[in-house]
């Protein structure tokens, strides 16, 4: 059965519409990158897979949302609020529970986070703050990422650290990406959004960076 | 050739301002009654640098007294504000804190008075009540303001009160603690304040110390009262504050028996219009009346006077900041200049009003003009500190002019739209101000409140609050719509 399916659907928000005619099938397993240009409605389109999706997905958005007054471990911790009782939660931003740090722990130990756990995320660097957000989304325990533009602050090297968790922790990757070698690199299928609809859907097995390159052509240029 | 543009919309609302208070200040009366203020002036001089810290033994607890009642008050206050500003967004709520808050302290005060009488319950829910009313309003603003971008990355299906307490509390948190530091100081002149209506606070012995012309205790006690609102920030300590609240409610004279016989006769018989209570035929005719000749005798006269003195008090205020923000200012003023300038608008700004129009009162004899000064002189210290730590963010370049010609042409048209905006801000305070310095004699809404008071007539007093909170929760709306109107706002930091 397939994760999600959009058949001739449209999307948009506060009431305009961005794309239309969309036609989409996810399967489950699938690593999955939009590309296009920015404004093109990359991040419209994520985020309608992300409201099929629900309590499936953990989501990764592009500006990261960590709250600036909580510690890396609260922050990551929030990847599993819906899972909790709110007296457990209020518990847990209080006084953490061990078992809940040693859960955290073990997300934080192979991004090379550990250190920080109890540091507030207004002291992180950008590849720690960009990592910590991952660490959210990896805690969350759907089986599906959802993830704009989540290297998009960090160098190449830290960029394939990220896109590497995300594939090896997770079933099914779904992505917004602007750089289009690394797209090609690590998702096996690619949907090209212009002109707010869907104009290329292929796998991406032996695709270089020029094939996308219509995809960024400004066609009456 | 170019026509001469029309006068910008803020140009056109300072002169209608302007011109506002002028008419009121023609009609005011600002006479200087008493036959000598010099020589009164020099004694109180001579008495300020000759504090006498052991007049009374009693000044300690005074003191101890004043930090209880703001502790106590500002903390409850604090802990209402809060639930209120979680159910902000219901009209009821809004509508019913802007009431509260539109009904000073001082008069919150008088009413408890007639229930409790001088237990301390009086002075913490006059300070309480308010306040809630006020923190509610300003905690739901920061929640709003609060980063929303976290939201998004919340799993679905999150509980609402987890989502709460992880993503909108924690950043709203640190704002929170800032704001009830600035209450705490306000709850603080408020404490003192309450002793002129006979609580054991500070403004208990001032009043007595003045009166007998003891200006050397008077001196001790203002000096104390600065010392402890400076210090704030070094006693004031998280840990701590369970500590303090314990004491402070352990310190208070719990023991004042009230008796409950006096508290259902304020609401069933007190608080009922004279005309209403007996009853029978002519009743309604009766209370017309009364309500007539009270609205045409008292309220009128009242509103008009409050009106009158806030518009000039305003104006006044705003003159004064454009003096006083230099004083304070880096980019017009040297390091040594400003120690002396802070200095000033620190004792300016932590004099309560109410203890400046007393003392000036005293001095001058009764007449607007110590209000006008007492009011001015705060609110502007308030304004003109917040306008002065802004110009310390503004770079000029290195070949600004200087001196006057920097103050016209290169600080002044920076500082002005945020100084207007806090003006407005206040207004609504200055005016609520204005009304409690009635109390002291001058006839505004106040005066005729506390008469009405004193004769034991209940309901009308009671009216006589419900017309003053009217006219402030009128005076904000205003206040609101010209804010809007010109774009002036206010940051978290200056509320």
């Amino acid at each position: 059965m397939s994760l999600l399916e959009l058949k001739d659907e449209s999307a948009g928000y506060n009431g305009k519409e961005i794309l239309s005619g969309l036609n989409v099938r996810i399967e489950p397993g699938e690593r999955i990158a939009l590309v296009g240009e920015s404004g093109a409605g990359k991040s419209t389109l994520l985020r309608l897979f992300y409201e099929r999706l629900g309590a499936k997905a953990a989501l990764m958005p592009q500006d990261s949302a960590l709250v600036q007054a909580l510690t890396v471990f609260h922050n990551v911790y929030m990847g599993r609020l819906h899972q909790r009782s709110v007296w457990r939660n209020l518990r847990n931003l209080v006084l953490p529970a061990r078992d809940d740090v040693e859960e955290v722990r073990k997300v934080l130990i192979p991004l090379r986070l550990e250190e920080k756990m109890f540091s507030g995320v207004g002291q992180l660097s950008g590849g720690q703050y960009q990592r910590t957000a991952l660490a959210r989304a990896l805690f969350h325990s759907g089986d599906v990422i959802v993830a704009d533009e989540p290297v998009s602050s960090v160098d190449e090297h830290q960029a394939r650290e990220i896109l590497e968790a995300m594939n090896t922790q997770k079933n099914t990757v779904l992505l917004a990406m602007h750089d289009r070698a690394l797209a090609i690199e690590f998702a096996d299928r690619i949907i090209g959004v212009k002109g707010g609809r869907i104009v290329m859907d292929r796998k991406s097995a032996g695709m270089t960076p020029s094939d996308l390159d219509s995809l960024y052509v400004n066609a009456d240029a | 050739m170019i026509d001469r543009r029309d006068p910008s919309p803020l140009a056109r609302t300072t002169s209608g301002f302007l011109f506002v208070a002028i008419v009121c200040l023609v009609f005011a009366d600002i006479a200087i009654s008493t036959v000598d203020p010099w020589r009164e002036f020099g004694l109180l001089l001579k008495g300020i640098v000759t504090p006498d810290f052991y007049s009374t033994d009693s000044l300690a607890l005074a003191l101890a007294y004043t930090l209880a009642f703001a502790l106590l008050g500002v903390a409850l206050g604090n802990v209402f504000g809060f639930g209120l500003a979680l159910v902000f967004h219901l009209r009821f709520v809004r509508v019913g804190c802007a009431f509260i808050r539109a009904i000073h302290e001082l008069f919150w005060a008088l009413i408890f008075l007639q229930l409790f009488g001088l237990s301390p319950l009086t002075g913490v829910l006059a300070i309480a009540i308010p306040y809630a009313g006020i923190i509610a309003k300003v905690y739901a603003e920061i929640l709003e303001e609060a980063d929303q971008r976290p939201l998004s990355a919340v799993p679905v299906g999150s509980g609402r009160a987890s989502v709460f307490l992880f993503v909108r509390l924690p950043d709203a948190w640190a704002h929170f603690r800032n704001y009830s530091m600035y209450r705490l100081e306000c709850g603080l002149r408020s404490s003192a304040v309450l002793g002129f209506i006979g609580l054991p606070t500070l403004g208990y012995h001032l009043e007595s110390a003045f009166k007998q012309g003891q200006y050397s205790e008077v001196s001790a006690l203002l000096i104390l009262f600065y010392l402890v609102i400076a210090t704030m920030r070094i006693w004031m300590k998280k840990p701590l504050l369970p500590v303090y609240l314990v004491g402070a409610a352990l310190i208070l004279p719990w023991g004042v028996a009230f008796s409950w016989s006096n508290i259902s006769r304020f609401f069933t018989v007190d608080i009922i219009p004279f005309p209403l209570r007996a009853g029978g035929d002519g009743s309604l005719a009766a209370f017309g009346d009364w309500l007539a000749l009270l609205l045409f005798d008292q309220a009128w006269p009242g509103m008009v006077a409050t009106i009158q003195l806030t518009m000039i008090a305003l104006v006044a205020t705003g003159f004064l900041t454009l003096i006083f923000f230099p004083l304070i200012s880096p980019l017009l003023l040297g390091r040594a200049a400003r120690t002396g300038g802070h200095t000033f608008l620190v004792i300016a700004r932590s004099t309560p009003e109410y203890i400046l129009a007393f003392i000036l009162l005293n001095l001058w004899g009764p007449s607007m003009l110590p209000a006008i000064v007492a009011l001015s002189l705060h609110n502007a210290a308030i304004i003109g500190h917040l306008i002065g730590r802004y110009t310390e963010t503004v770079q000029l370049r290195l070949d600004a002019v200087k001196g006057a010609n920097r103050y016209f042409y290169e600080v002044l048209p920076r500082v002005y739209r945020p100084m207007l905006a806090l003006l407005f801000y206040r207004w609504e305070v200055i005016l609520r101000e204005t009304a409690i310095l009635g109390i002291l004699g001058i006839a505004t809404l106040g005066f005729y409140v506390d008469s009405a008071f004193a004769d034991l007539r209940f309901d009308r007093a009671l009216l006589l609050i419900l017309v003053t909170a009217m006219l402030n929760i009128c005076v904000d709306t205003i206040s609101r719509s010209i804010r809007s109107r010109l774009r002036l706002q206010t940051t978290l930091e200056q509320r």
